[in-house]
Order: C-alpha cells, then structure tokens, then sequence
C-alpha cells in the first residue's frame, strides 16, 4: 500500500504549491462548511425530510438533486474533455489531463455527498441497488454506472500519476464508456416520465451529454487559470495552447447549446402543447424568467461565448471570468430543468379549484448548507490536490 | 314495400308518437353512440378486451389478473363528505400530512357567470402499466403478480422520489414515520384482508356509494357491468401517458 502511495504522490519535481496562511485557511474554512452542511444533512436525514426540506409531494425533487446533477454533468464533462487528449490522442488537450481527472473524481464525489443526503435512505440503496435490482429503471443503471465510472477513474488517476499512459488510457476510455452511459441515463431519469411533459422526450439524454462537454469545457479552463493564480506558478506554453484549444471547443458548444435551447423553447410554445407549454413560459415570462434569461442564457451561455470570441480564444484570464459565469449559469440551467419540470400539476387541464396554476418550491436553509458542502468539499479536495499532486504536471508537459 | 311506395304514404306526424315509444326510440340512438364513444374511450384503458367489442385489434380475452382488482367512481354521486378521506386515513395509519386518497373540487363552467362544483376523488390507479414500477431502482414498489394492485415493499425503498415524479396522478407521498414512500393499496393489507377481498376503507365509509370495487375480470361483477354498459361514457385520468389506468369515472 505504502508502495503504491509512494508511487500515486509525487514525491518531488511538478509545481511546489504555496504554503501561505491564507491557502490553508481557505481549505480550513472549506473543510468547516462541508461538515456543518453534513451536520445539516444528517439532521435532515433523523428528523425526515418532510420537516428538514422544502421539497413537497408535488415538487419532490429540488436545489439538493440540481445540486446533484450540477456535479455529475460537470464530472462527466471534465472527463470527457480532458479524454481527447490522454484516451484519443490529441496533443493540444494532452497538458489538461491529470488536473481533470482529478476534477472529474472531486466533483463527482461532491455530488455523491449532497445525494446522500437527498435521498432518504441511502443505506438502502447501498444494499437493494445489489440485492434488488430494476433493470427497467434509469436511476438504477445510472448509480450503477456511475460507480463503475468512478472506479475507473479512481485507478485512471493513479495510473497517470504513477507515469502508466497506456493502461491510464484504456481505463480512461472504459470510464468515458462508463460516464456516457450514466450521464446519458440520468439524463432518461427524467426523459422517459411520460407524464411529466417538459421532460418527456429524447431531448434529455441527448442534451445532458452535450452541456455536459460544454461544462467541462468551462470547469476545465476556470479551474487551470484558478489553480496557476492562487498558487502564483506561470502556465507553460503547452499548457497556454491547450486551454486555448479547450475555448475553441467550448465555444461551438455553446453555440450548439444555444442552437439546443432556443429549439427546445420554440417547439414547447408552438401549437401550446398542453403541459409543456405553461413550463416553457414559466421560463421565458413567468416566475422562472430571471433564472431564465439572467442565469441560463445571459451567464451560462452568451457571456461565456462573446468574451471566448473578443480575445478570439486568447487570452486565459477572460477566458477564466467567462468560464467562472458559466459555471454559475450552468447551475441555474440543473435547477431550472429539475424544478420546472414539476411545477406543472399533472391535474392542470381539470379546472381544479384551489389548484395554484403552477406549483411553488424554495430550498430551505437545510437545503441549502448542504448543497453549499458539496461545493465545499469539492474547493477543498481541489486545493488539496494542488498542494499533494503538485499541479498535476505530467512529466512530458 | 319499396322505396316508391313508401313515399306514397301519409306523415304519421310526430304529434301521434307516444312519450313512450319516443323515449325507446331516443335509448336506441343512445345506446348505438354510446357503444362506440364507450368502446373509443375504453380502449384508452387497460380494459383491453373491451376494444375487442368493436373488433379493433387482437387482444387478450383475459384480463391480466385475478381478481383483477378495480375501482369505479361514480363522480356526480360525491358529495366531498370525506367519508372515504378519513376512513383512509384511520385504516391505514396516513400521517397528517399525506394521504392516500382525496377529494378533487372541480368547477365546470355551464354558461356566462355560472359554473358547476365537480367533486372528483382520486387514488393510486393501480395502473397496468404503471411508470412508478418502472422507474423504481430496487423494485420497492411492484405490482402484485395475482391482484395487479401497486404495492410497495417498504423495506426496500431508498426514497428516490422517482416515483412520485413519474406518477401521473399525484397518488404518492414520502412517509417519513415508515421511512418509505406511502400509498394506496386497495387496503391490501388492512380491509381487503379483513374482509376477504371483498372492499376497502374508503368503499364501505361512502355513504352515496360513489366508490365501486370489485374484480374487473368477473364478467358478472358490478365493476365489470358498470364499465362495459353500453350507452354510458366511461373515462380515465390521464390516458394519455400510456399508464393504462384500472380506476374508471362515470357519471349517473
């Protein structure tokens, strides 16, 4: 073990990290906020939901499952960015490898951490997800998969560490495998409920595994520009074109994000298809528009894009703010499609009375703190990985 | 007597036609559009053999269950008394803040300023295709293989929420003193039992008998009767999601 460990840790070379007071308090603040969140959580979990969360019969899904899916679109993004160079070969994206993985398995992990404590058994799941399993349902094949892609992963990034490209390679394209499939499978979580028309239809899996490029795409330059400032290195040059090209990558996907959603609304308002219609413009005109138009479009997707085109995909540290919007933005894109498609009753066309015409839902602190973990811990095993991996350099980079 | 002659007749005028004969008339007009709005609606349903009727497609002669356990709600007969709300409650230990059945008030609008209260209850439709069985991860809620009714298997549930996601009907709640998703189960195992499969809670509080149980798959059985009359509309909640409902709406 001892060996191995040796081996996975750098024991010299790479970047030094800083040891200023302010880094170590900043992992120390991150570190308190992930176990008051886990506090929050655990209470949640004693006391039941019902009485912890603000999520309701009506809306049971809510800012802690957006949190959720958040992570896992952005673990899967990173991975798949960062597999066009060290699991297809592409030179350009061979410097962002192993700082990406990394990112790919922090994140993920966050999000296994603010699920735990969405869910209301979680212990259950570790048990009947083996013992009982429904191959019929998505969330099944997701969690499954999604523990088989992080095993990859965990042994991809050890692999790298320990300089074995070629095996890194093959566990790498098993966890790209593994991270489609399950991406792909959250995204039919909510896409095959044909009851719920703002989700239902092939539009789900497809658009999960394209933003979730596009997210890594964002993650991958914020978190290289983020980690090269607090610890004051200079980017190699390799590493200046890799980023560069990771923008040019990035800004077709936003285009083709933009091109997603623009016909995504276009088909949900023409002809008022009932249901997915009063969503649609809960979005555009309703109480969802500020998230809308604000976080989604103005952040998630048009900031990010003009900056990449103004520097014409040169300049890092715009490109970082860009980068750093659309995280954000991107946020509200997971809570805006979780949350909307619930708001709708199912009963809408009865004429019942004292039915609101759109459900409400706002997170409780709960709710809150323990999705401020995940982000949190995920700061914290980032710094952490600055410091013990000493900035993810690979050898030949 | 041919077409020619036939003409050459004297009007009988209607003012001769007896009420009577009128009313009979009029039932058989009724009794024709009925059978085949019936039939169409129905074969939104998982009444499957009553497509058959009408010679649509082949289907099953049977019902997939026995006793094919399903629910008929005679709409216009409730009062929202919520006779049936708190029996529910009662037998089967619903905490206060979910609920297995309940009470939908409706209005109709019936001209310029007047509408019309709908009281409408609903429940789990224990649906042939149910998407909750579908999307649950560790088969905590499955349908019963001899009843057909949606059971849930608490120990196993991880509470998701999948399935009050996916159902159509809103007929799921998170019961956080079981620590499982709660649901109706036609009193599976509180009333039914007690009374040898014959009702459930709800059914024996209604005091304007809106709720009809019984076995759909017993062609001599009150539901069966009340769903396949031919000149009355029968409905569903929903059909379009697929789900194939076994709970049916009629009106008197």
């Amino acid at each position: 073990m001892e060996n191995i460990l040796a081996k996975v840790l750098p024991q010299e070379g790479g970047l030094e990290g800083t040891t200023s007071g302010a880094y170590n308090a900043v992992i120390g603040l991150f570190g308190l906020l992930t176990l008051v969140g886990v506090a929050f959580g655990i209470h949640a979990m004693v006391v039941g939901h019902e009485h912890a969360y603000g999520v309701t019969r009506e809306v049971p899904w809510g800012l802690m499952l957006a949190a959720y899916v958040f992570f896992v679109v952005t673990s899967t993004g990173l991975c798949l960015v960062s597999s066009i160079g060290h699991v297809f070969g592409y030179e350009a994206f061979k410097p962002i490898a192993k700082r990406s993985v990394f990112l790919a398995i922090s994140t993920i992990v966050a999000g296994f951490v603010v699920i735990a404590f969405e869910i209301e058994n979680p212990w259950r799941m570790a048990i009947y997800n083996v013992i009982s399993p429904n191959v019929t349902s998505n969330i099944w094949w997701m969690g499954t998969l999604y523990g088989a892609y992080l095993f990859f992963m965990l042994i991809e990034f050890a692999l790298l560490q320990m300089g074995n490209h070629k095996t890194a390679g093959i566990l790498g394209l098993l966890g790209v495998v593994a991270g489609v499939a399950a991406h792909s499978n959250l995204g039919a979580v909510f896409g095959l409920l044909s009851g719920r028309e703002f989700w239902h239809g092939p539009y789900m899996p497809i658009y999960f595994i394209t933003s979730a490029m596009m997210s890594g795409c964002a993650a991958v330059i914020f978190f290289h520009w983020l980690a090269y400032k607090i610890n004051g290195w200079k980017m190699s040059d390799e590493l200046v074109h890799s980023l560069q090209a990771v923008a040019k990558l990035g800004a077709l996907l936003y285009v083709i994000i933009m091109f997603f959603t623009t016909w995504k609304m276009i088909t949900g308002i023409s002809g008022h298809p009932p249901g997915k219609y009063e969503a649609m413009m809960a979005l555009i005109s309703g109480p969802w528009a500020k998230n809308f138009w604000i976080g989604e479009v103005a952040m998630g997707l048009v900031i990010p894009f003009v900056i990449i085109l103004a520097v014409r995909a040169k300049n890092i540290t715009a490109m970082a703010i860009g980068s750093a919007a659309s995280i954000a933005g991107i946020f509200f894109m997971r809570y805006d499609l979780v949350v909307v498609g619930q708001i709708v009753p199912g009963f809408h066309e009865l004429n019942v009375v004292d039915m609101p015409h759109l459900f409400n839902y706002s997170p409780t602190l709960s709710e809150y703190m323990v999705t401020l973990a995940g982000f949190a811990f995920c700061g914290a095993l980032f710094m952490l990985g600055e410091r013990m991996f000493r900035g993810h350099l690979s050898e030949d980079h | 007597m041919n077409i020619k002659e036939l003409e050459k007749l004297q009007s009988e005028e209607l003012d001769n036609v007896s009420s009577e004969e009128r009313r009979t008339f009029l039932k058989a007009g009724l009794a024709v559009t009925g059978l085949f709005m019936g039939g169409t609606v129905l074969s939104l349903t998982s009444a499957r053999n009553a497509g058959a009727v009408l010679g649509r497609e082949p289907v099953e002669k049977k019902y997939p269950y026995s006793p094919h356990y399903s629910m008929v709600l005679v709409q216009n007969r409730c009062v929202d008394c919520q006779r049936c709300m708190d029996a529910c409650v009662k037998t089967n230990h619903v905490p206060e803040y979910g609920y297995r059945t309940t009470i939908l008030e409706r209005y109709k609008i019936t001209g310029p300023a007047e509408t019309e209260r709908i009281f409408m209850p609903v429940l789990c439709n224990h649906c042939n295709r149910p998407p909750c069985v579908r999307v649950c991860p560790t088969r905590a809620t499955y349908k019963d293989k001899k009843t057909g009714i949606v059971m849930m298997n608490y120990k196993k549930c991880i509470g998701c929420k999948t399935c009050m996601a996916a159902c159509p009907y809103n007929a799921r709640y998170f019961n956080e003193e079981i620590r499982a998703i709660d649901k109706c189960n036609f009193c599976f195992d509180t009333k039914l039992k007690e009374s040898g499969g014959k009702t459930t809670a709800c059914v024996e509080a209604c005091p304007a008998n809106v709720r009809i149980f019984g076995d759909l798959s017993d062609t001599g059985g009150e539901v069966y009767g009340l769903i396949h009359q031919p000149d009355k509309v029968v409905w569903v909640l929903r059909p379009e999601t697929g789900a194939l409902p076994n709970v049916y709406y009629m009106n008197d």
